[in-house]
């Protein structure tokens, strides 16, 4: 065995090496400053942000992209409660990720030292685990120990705090010997994959004799790489799918059986055929309040099928008929195993898969058409960036009503190429989470969908984008306003708008990107749409910020008013069987 | 054992943990976060080392009873949980209490905790500590019958519990 007398820090990087840790996103500071000394030899790419926030979400982005976890560092202190927000960002949407945060020496610790705060306490409930560590020989273990907690069973994020008085070589307490075994200790965390296959049976029986079935499909699929194993299973059967916010791009919108997306912006056919199904088939999806509306009359004759990775999640919310626990891609094989060599059922659904087609008909996705001296239409901008990227380009959003647009206008027919912030709605994510999804994939086009509300909370990264060469897109659908509240306060407070104007000419986004080093382009009526963005898409050496000047009266529907239930869902008269 | 209703709202968990710094603030903490209601807790090392145990009594009209064994199970110190059903636990607790004794109410206090089987710690002019060891609820009776005599000071353990050997040889 290979040992080696080092220092903490080192310790520290070597072990993310080991792990094949390619990049992090970080921001140095006093109590973090000995780690950051080993960077400058390692492998390892460290991308610097201009906020801790962006470091976390940029982890986020570069997780979803590839499935690996993300990786983020910052010091202690201010550095760490920065990151709270990506913690749980990454918590509710399950995203692997590790973070490292420097923390006072170990004896300073509960003295109100320089920059200390309680950063294991004060992210206990936002993080799968953390680990605030004693002793610089535990360094290499706990790190082997965050990443498998991070990747394995339900993912999430980990976080790991660093006293610095372990990893600062001037400090005897940093001395430890490096060992290339390491073993973890992990005697209460055994994540169980395997699946139950008498579940599987009493779920299958269930799929056979079902009339109204639905594939209710969740980011869990994502998570076990199950896109595949998905496609046969509805192929096989026939069965409609639906993909929710988190699940966007796991089954191709363009494929016959696809629903589209359910929920509070669902369309039409998505939420109906869930509502009237006799059978829901969850995959990886966790009855969010946003996908059942009011819970008492979500899908009231449905049996439910649900399998999830994480046991806490089966009957939390309903109660399902057969609760299969496991990873989702073995259940789904299982399943099809099962289906293939015993039959699919001779149910009929006939008059169910018309009833589906008719929804389809008569409440397609559809907006009011653009009228000569009115603003632009963000769904307009929407589609011709659609229609003017590869269908693998990455789309990531922010969140409010743009991200609402892009996920129901964007065509999403490949897994991985749509990221956002779906349970915790973090405004903000766009930027920071695109150039992380551009880390990890230089040679692919990067769009991050944006308004203006979340521009502004993050678009400082565009400096990092620039200085790091990482050229991301940002598709900025300004109106002026924080739009979805203004929505909401249109719809259900009377159009009394409080605080949700933001202005008109301040700031000028353009120069704004200017001064950070972006092409900055400033698009105003639909003609200069299609020239904007193919002078975008022809930048390759640096960001790219379009300003669209697009309309704040743009409402979103369909919509399930909070509290009612997917039956009360608003369908206007222009969605109502008119054609685009 | 008794199984009248306020007893079947209150699930007694035997919870395994590592035996390591802030364990016991995060299975506080989730309780707190997920609006579950703890009745009792009580927590100590056990013949392991590495290990403690979180005998905790839980509100079940906070919520089910699975779901609060489930995210308990999530977290990652958490070893083992073992539910002790209503009636098929041996559980203990132990009260101490000062109570104001006169002189003369002294021989009345001491007969009732022969009764109940408690001790007589300490004695002072006009007051006495007494210990009691017994299943909760026999500690509740006691408390009342102490309440009019005047209660100083009271500490109560929370419970702690085991399977009842019936059970284990199921």
């Amino acid at each position: 065995m290979a040992t080696e007398a080092m220092d903490g820090g080192r310790a520290l990087i070597r072990a993310l090496e080991v792990e094949g840790v390619e990049v992090m996103f970080g921001l140095p500071g006093g109590a973090i400053l000995p780690v950051y000394d080993p960077i400058i030899d390692s492998s390892i790419r460290h991308v610097l942000v201009r906020h801790e926030q962006g470091a976390g979400h940029m982890a986020e982005g570069y997780a979803h992209a590839t499935g690996r976890p993300g990786v983020a560092m910052v010091t202690s202190g201010p550095a760490a409660t920065n990151i709270v927000t990506p913690l749980c960002d990454a918590y509710l949407d399950s995203v692997p990720m590790v973070v490292v945060t420097g923390q006072v020496p170990y004896p300073a610790i509960g003295t109100d030292a320089f920059q200390e705060c309680d950063t294991t306490g004060i992210t206990q409930s936002i993080t799968k685990h953390n680990f605030l560590v004693t002793e610089a020989q535990d360094i290499p273990r706990t790190i082997k120990e965050a990443f498998h907690i991070a990747t394995t069973g339900r993912p999430g994020p980990v976080l790991v705090d660093i006293p610095k008085d372990i990893v600062d070589p001037n400090s005897p307490r940093s001395a430890m010997t490096w060992t290339d075994d390491v073993e973890m200790d992990l005697p209460g965390y055994h994540p169980e994959t395997e699946v139950d296959l008498d579940a599987i049976t009493a779920a299958v029986d269930l799929i056979r004799t079902a009339e109204r079935p639905v594939l209710y499909v969740g980011g869990g699929i994502l998570k076990s790489r199950a896109a595949e194993a998905l496609r046969t299973l509805a192929e096989l059967t026939g069965i409609g799918v639906v993909t929710t916010l988190m699940a966007r791009g796991s089954f191709p919108d363009s494929h016959e059986l696809c629903l589209g997306m359910p929920g509070m912006h669902g369309n039409y056919t998505a939420v109906t055929a869930m509502q009237e199904s006799d059978l829901l088939i969850a995959l990886g999806a966790r009855f969010d309040d946003r996908v059942t509306g009011r819970l008492d009359g979500f899908a009231p004759e449905a049996k439910i099928i649900h399998v999830d990775i994480d046991p806490a999640e089966l009957g939390k919310v309903r109660k399902p008929d057969v609760a299969i626990q496991g990873d989702v891609r073995v259940a789904i094989e299982a399943m099809v195993a099962e289906l293939s060599g015993n039959g699919v059922g001779n149910s009929d659904r006939a008059a169910w898969k018309s009833r589906i087609s008719g929804w389809q008909e008569r409440y397609p996705l559809a907006y009011e058409p653009w009228v000569p001296g009115e603003p632009l239409k963000p769904q307009f901008v929407i589609e011709r960036l659609r229609d003017a990227n590869p269908a693998d380009t990455i789309v990531t959003s922010g969140v409010g009503q743009h991200q609402m647009w892009a996920s129901q206008y964007w065509t999403f027919d490949h897994p991985y190429t749509w990221i956002n912030s779906g349970g915790l709605g973090t405004m903000g994510f766009s930027i920071p989470a695109a150039i992380g999804a551009k880390v990890a994939f230089p040679d692919r086009s990067v769009w991050a969908i944006d308004g203006d509300g979340c521009f502004q909370m993050t678009a400082q990264e565009l400096v990092t984008a620039t200085v790091e060469n990482i050229p991301i897109k940002v598709a900025l659908l300004n109106n002026s306003y924080l739009g979805m509240v203004r929505q909401w306060q249109e719809m259900f407070y009377e159009e009394r708008y409080s605080e949700v104007f933001l202005s008109q000419d301040v700031p000028d986004y353009k120069m704004w990107a200017e001064s950070m080093g972006c092409v900055g382009i400033r698009v105003d009526d639909p003609d200069e749409v299609d020239v904007a963005i193919a002078k975008a898409n022809e930048v390759d050496d640096r960001p790219v910020v379009i300003d669209f000047r697009v309309a704040a009266a743009e409402k979103v529907f369909p919509m399930v008013p909070s509290g009612a239930t997917n039956s009360e869902l608003i369908v206007p008269e222009f969605q109502r069987g008119q054609s685009r | 054992m008794n199984a009248h209703e306020p007893e079947r709202r209150y699930h007694t968990l035997v919870v395994t943990v590592e035996n390591k710094s802030g364990v016991l603030a995060r299975v506080a903490s989730l309780f707190a976060r997920r609006a579950f209601n703890i009745e009792s807790l009580a927590v100590a090392p056990t013949d392991e080392d590495e290990m403690s145990r979180i005998t905790v009594v839980v509100d079940l009209e906070s919520a089910p009873l699975d779901q609060i064994i489930k995210q308990l199970n999530k977290l990652i110190n958490v070893v083992e949980i073992r539910e002790l059903a209503p009636g098929h636990a041996v559980e203990r607790e132990l009260m101490l209490v000062t109570v104001t004794a006169e002189p003369d109410r002294r021989d009345e206090i001491v007969e009732h905790l022969d009764r109940a089987g408690g001790k007589v710690l300490s004695l002072g002019t006009d007051r006495m500590m007494l210990s009691l060891v017994g299943p909760p609820r026999r500690i509740d009776e006691f408390e009342d019958l102490l309440r009019p005599y005047g209660i100083l000071e009271l500490q109560r353990t929370g419970r702690v519990a085991l399977a009842s050997l019936d059970d284990a040889l199921d």
